[in-house]
């Protein structure tokens, strides 16, 4: 019992920690893309992985400053949006997803490739570009602090901090949109943009502010899961991350301005839990070795997340936060 | 073009000038041009030249020349696939042609895009109805006004710039919403409301904006018996305020309503022109509607059940003077 009570801390500081904060502005990006614009970007972690980059190679291979490495990052995600949406967003939805999901793939691809070394260094990744933020931390992040039961190094902590301000600033940011005249044109255009282009609104402006705006969430979230793990490789950002950061927005709610939030935050809780959970149980031999092995535990942990998103679909299709009424208001 | 001696329109006026003097201003004007096709208006709001619209080896749309007079109401009808809807997308931007030009209010429309088009004051409603389901009646008005402070990204965050502008279109939306009596509804999805209710809905939307020119597609269509009188009156309303009114309908009864002038297209070209009450006399029109499908092969099925309604319409041909109507009739069947 001890032990599952470990498995629910450990998971509750997932619950809590910088990658929950990393989920949070993946699908915080989406929210404004997917769920209130209608824009379907298939290849979010590909600006979070701008983001991350974009710090890691400005410190660790150009030696230049860490905030120039975040402005950096920030630009190469404007940039990546912009290539993106030029050619796709006077085109059909379709067309967005299918250059988004090529662009996640190719751009990690080329991270990794043996060309692109010099740059990148490849698969063995970068590392030591987050020391000058870390080292802005109020207090010593050399010890360790506990923290809900949990123990938390002090760099950790710092991260962890300053990535929920970063997500509280983001919720007010889309709080502020979605309640304005803006938030009322994007989500007109998830409706039906022939009827907003009847209407004097210039549907590919706000389509392409849209995309921008989510993709330097993106960026952001990839920053901080960067200076989280101290390291930056291509194979942590696969685009199985993307569809994580969906599956946090649909079971947070999608068009909430809190539900990417708390569901990243959930989503994380149960894949840590279901990880630490399965392992604990068959430490003690509840259940048979036979029967499952600590090494299936990675892949059944996912097997658990889609089997839950199934039966919320059905049950709760609108997430935590949604409203009933208007998601079964299926009017196409 | 070519000016054939054709009955001016005189007489014809008098079979429907029962309204006020103020309703009919363009009648009035319209009353003396011969009926011919691209006559000049006197006071022209939309100018159409050669605009032609080509898919693959089909010519949709091949207009030469059309004026559209300001203040009245125009009719544009025609069979399915005449050419009406695609000449609709390319006035406002959404499709454009292979040659040709137009102009509204002498500024040329050629290479705008939609919004653009919007902004000038010519605003059109589509023929399958675009309610914005998942926003409120409310929010759904409130996006037809037009030059919002609030919409631009970085003004958007200070309410401060926009709220005092908000509250004056809230005002000006439930005002519409009353005239159209869809005020108990304000706060209700759109995506809740009845098709009708959706027409008026998108109407209501496009008077937001104070639009010069109303382009209405098919906006009876799919409407019970009941609310297109209301429509009706709605749409005579916009002439009553000075708004140039375009619409495409299949109902002949509608059409002679409220038309001030009728265009009809076939095939992509316009084919007639003139008062509602020239139109059912017209040759080229009855062939359009009756003839659909005279040199298309036919079934020996097909040929008899055609031969058997023309006779029909012959036969009862003195009785009822509405030939359009039996056309209408003949279409319906053979569209199948």
């Amino acid at each position: 019992m001890a032990e599952l009570l470990d498995a629910l801390a450990v998971a509750l500081k997932a619950g809590i920690g910088f990658q929950a904060v990393f989920f949070a502005l993946l699908a915080i990006g989406l929210n404004i893309q997917f769920a209130y614009t209608g824009l379907l970007n298939f290849g979010q972690i590909a600006f979070a992985m701008l983001g991350g980059y974009g710090i890691a190679i400005s410190v660790a291979q150009w030696g230049l400053p860490f905030w120039v490495g975040v402005l950096i990052g920030i630009a190469a995600a404007v940039l990546l949006a912009l290539l993106l949406g030029i050619p796709t967003l006077r085109l059909r939805a379709d067309y967005l997803a299918i250059a988004t999901i090529a662009a996640a793939e190719g751009l990690r691809l080329t991270f990794r490739s043996v060309s692109a070394t010099p740059i990148t260094a490849g698969t063995r990744g970068l590392s030591g570009f987050s020391d000058p933020f870390v080292a802005l931390a109020p207090w010593d992040t050399a010890r360790r602090y506990s923290l809900l039961g949990t123990r938390w190094s002090g760099a950790d902590l710092w991260v962890t901090l300053v990535g929920w301000i970063l997500v509280a600033l983001a919720c007010l940011l889309v709080w502020l949109l979605v309640r304005s005249p803006w938030g009322r044109v994007v989500k007109s255009i998830r409706e039906d943009e022939d009827a907003v282009r009847a209407l004097g609104k210039n549907v590919y402006v706000y389509k392409m502010q849209a995309l921008v705006l989510g993709g330097v969430l993106g960026a952001l979230g990839g920053m901080v899961y960067a200076v989280g793990t101290a390291s930056a490789t291509p194979d942590q950002y696969q685009n199985a991350n993307t569809f994580l950061a969906y599956a946090a927005l649909i079971l947070g709610g999608a068009a909430r301005v809190l539900g990417p939030v708390i569901g990243a935050m959930l989503l994380y809780f149960i894949i840590q839990f279901a990880d630490t959970g399965l392992r604990t149980l068959i430490g003690n031999g509840v259940i048979p070795e036979d029967l499952l092995s600590a090494t299936d535990v990675a892949q059944i942990r996912f097997m658990i997340i889609g089997l839950g998103l199934i039966l919320l679909l059905i049950f709760r299709p609108q997430g935590i936060f949604g409203d009933r009424r208007e998601v079964m208001l299926d009017a196409r | 073009m070519p000016a054939e001696p054709t009955p001016t329109g005189a007489h014809a006026s008098s079979t429907t000038g029962a309204g006020g003097p103020p309703r009919r201003l363009a009648q009035a004007a319209l009353r003396d041009l011969p009926w011919e096709i691209g006559v000049a208006k006197p006071d022209p709001a939309i100018v159409v030249d050669g605009v032609v619209r080509t898919f693959g080896g089909l010519t949709a749309v091949s207009v030469d020349h059309l004026e559209i007079q300001r203040g009245g109401i125009t009719g544009l009808i025609g069979p399915n696939g005449a050419g009406k809807t695609t000449l609709f997308n390319l006035l406002t931007g959404f499709d454009q042609p292979d040659g040709g030009s137009w102009s509204f209010d002498g500024r040329p429309l050629g290479k705008l895009s939609p919004h653009q088009v919007a902004r000038l004051g010519v605003v059109r409603t589509f023929q399958l109805t675009k309610a914005l389901s998942r926003l409120t009646v409310l929010q759904n008005m409130l996006l037809g006004a037009q030059g919002q402070r609030g919409e631009g990204f970085f003004r958007a965050l200070v309410p401060g710039i926009w709220r005092a502008q908000e509250e004056a279109n809230t005002e000006k939306a439930m005002d519409l919403l009353r005239r159209f009596k869809l005020d108990a509804k304000k706060d209700d999805f759109a995506g809740t409301l009845s098709g009708g209710q959706r027409k008026l809905l998108e109407m209501a939307r496009a008077l937001m904006s104070d639009p010069k020119v109303v382009m209405l597609d098919e906006p009876m269509a799919g409407v019970n018996p009941a609310l297109t009188q209301s429509l009706l009156g709605h749409v005579k309303d916009l002439r009553e305020q000075g708004m140039t009114v375009v619409f495409v309908e299949h109902d002949m009864d509608v059409v002679r309503d409220i038309s001030d002038w009728v265009v009809v297209m076939a095939a992509g070209k316009v084919i007639a022109e003139g008062p509602p009450e020239s139109i059912s006399q017209n040759k080229a029109v009855v062939d359009a509607y009756l003839g659909a499908h005279h040199d298309a092969p036919l079934t020996i099925e097909d040929e008899d059940r055609v031969l058997a309604e023309a006779e029909a319409t012959i036969a009862h041909g003195e009785q009822t003077d509405d030939v359009s109507r039996a056309g209408r009739r003949t279409k319906k069947r053979t569209d199948r």
